[in-house]
């Protein structure tokens, strides 16, 4: 599809560059084929901490799998999603494994040397390989930042690549700072800069608004413009265009 | 093991060297071998309130330099056995006390004290951070009022970074908040915030409650700890303090309306 476009509209600057990059993502190791138990275990770590893996990528690992018995793929994937997850490859698994993963439109990786336990045979790393420019598009796991602790006056907190998720208050004087999105479960007092690198789609998500400044990309309001629609209540604020909104999370 | 208490805001006049007082001498009575030492180096107040400003020989400066021996400066409280001052130096800057000076003290201190408490000075400086960084647990003395409550946030996150606990990686300091100069006519009034509005902001345990009161500037002005005053409403609620930091069950006072009789009512008052 990338190749159409470039014939399209061929031009004489570059629109983009392919590197490869590392990334830290989740991986699952997968030791049971019963999805029941499986779905039970993941209900109990997800609701530890349910904002930390909310959009969270995930790599479903097979070679802890016993070799009797099939993994309902189909059903194993609609469960991570259902639990907030983004399934984006597969690790190890067999032949039929494999065949069901690409049709469903997850990657196969393979594990890199240090990790010890490389099990896939050589001839699938090179498939891999033809596959890894559009993988590492894909692949982009941010570092999120959880914060349990009120954050007090004078603080400066910073996720530089990812979210950042603050689990008690934020004092008048504070300050969170984050690539990605900004969430806080308590009162939100001092100022709150989600997308600090530009990205727009960043929002501030809070349970008490009363905050000093909010800003989205840049783009901001200081106390004095929040309505007494929105103060004290649990809100989101997003960039809309160019304009800064502020709304109610429920009605 | 000796326990060492830093009675510290960041605001300046909100009561800390009255609380480092009446909070010595309150321990001093439950029989708890107590020492009270002003880091206000340049600003010496502790001595006044505790009375014993005539009989300052040393200082804690002349110790941390070698001038004095510690037992010199210790100053005996006479009325009670087991409290004692360690007053700070009027002459010098708070740049005269060095970590290791300090250190020095602290570690002969703990031999023989089960107490150390220390009154920190205002700001968020250099004697601030002296009189902090030793510190197990830390009583943050709050007016209830807006600037005295920010500040306080600011000193709790210094306790939270900034001293040898949280650079050693220990259990945090242990903090409890104390409001001062309380009135709940004005809180009622909406003048002032209320406890819970303190509290829903800084999210500390509150150790007590000090009203408002007459008998603190008089207590101070003749350099008898409130504590001592027992019929006083600071005094009672001083007293309650100890008990509550020992461990003991008291229900909070002075933070509700005194209903007021029909008489007083009628007659105004």
């Amino acid at each position: 599809m990338a190749t159409q476009r470039i014939k399209r509209n061929p031009s004489p600057s570059p629109a983009f560059d392919l590197k490869g990059s590392l990334f830290t993502l989740t991986v699952m190791k997968l030791m049971s084929h019963d999805l029941d138990i499986v779905s039970d275990q993941l209900a109990i770590k997800v609701n530890q901490a349910p904002a930390f893996f909310q959009s969270a990528p995930i790599v479903i690992d097979l070679q802890m799998l016993p070799e009797n018995g099939k993994v309902d793929f189909a059903l194993l994937v609609g469960l991570l999603r259902g639990f907030g997850f983004i399934p984006v490859g597969i690790v190890g698994g067999s032949h039929d494994d494999k065949e069901m993963a690409r049709a469903m439109d997850l990657a196969i990786l393979s594990l890199g040397k240090n990790t010890g336990a490389v099990k896939a045979p050589p001839v699938i790393t090179e498939k891999i390989e033809e596959k890894i420019p559009e993988l590492k598009a894909v692949v982009a796991a941010p570092e999120n930042k959880l914060v349990t602790k009120t954050v007090r006056s004078g603080q400066r907190i910073y996720a530089p690549n990812g979210d950042l998720i603050i689990m008690a208050s934020v004092g008048s004087g504070a300050e969170l700072l984050a690539s990605g999105n900004i969430h806080v479960y308590g009162q939100l007092r001092g100022r709150a800069l989600a997308g600090v690198n530009g990205d727009e789609s960043a929002r501030v998500f809070c349970q008490s608004l009363n905050a000093e400044l909010v800003s989205v990309a840049g783009h901001y309001k200081v106390n004095e413009d929040l309505s007494q629609a929105v103060r004290g209540r649990p809100t989101q604020v997003f960039l809309e265009g160019d304009k800064l909104r502020i709304s109610l999370l429920q009605a | 093991m000796a326990r060492i208490i830093v009675i510290t805001s960041g605001k300046g006049g909100v009561g800390k060297t009255t609380t480092s007082a009446a909070f010595a001498m309150g321990l001093a009575r439950k029989g708890l071998k107590t020492v009270v030492i002003d880091f206000d180096v340049g600003l010496r107040n502790l001595d006044l309130i505790m009375g014993c400003e005539r009989r300052v020989v040393y200082d804690l400066v002349n110790v941390i330099q070698g001038e004095a021996r510690l037992s010199q400066a210790l100053i005996r409280d006479k009325r009670a056995d087991h409290l004692y001052v360690l007053p700070a130096s009027q002459t010098r800057d708070k740049d005269a006390l060095s970590m290791e000076g300090i250190e020095s003290i602290f570690d002969e201190l703990k031999k023989t004290f089960d107490y150390i408490v220390c009154d920190s000075p205002a700001g968020i400086e250099h004697g601030a951070f002296m009189a902090m960084y030793h510190a197990d647990e830390a009583i943050v003395v709050t007016n209830p009022e807006i600037s005295s409550v920010r500040d306080s946030d600011r000193i709790l996150g210094l306790l939270a970074s900034k001293t040898k606990r949280a650079a050693e990686g220990l259990e945090p300091v242990k903090e409890h908040l104390l409001l001062t100069r309380y009135s709940p006519e004005r809180v009622q009034m909406g003048e002032m915030l209320g406890v819970e509005d303190v509290q829903e902001i800084l999210a500390l345990p509150l150790i007590g409650v000090i009203p408002e009161s007459q008998s603190v500037l008089a207590a101070s002005n003749s350099g008898v700890p409130v504590v001592l005053d027992e019929k006083s409403d600071a005094g009672q609620a001083y007293a309650d303090i100890v008990a509550r930091f020992l461990g003991e069950e008291i229900p909070y006072k002075f933070i509700d309306v005194q209903k007021r009789g029909i008489m007083s009512r009628i007659f105004g008052g």
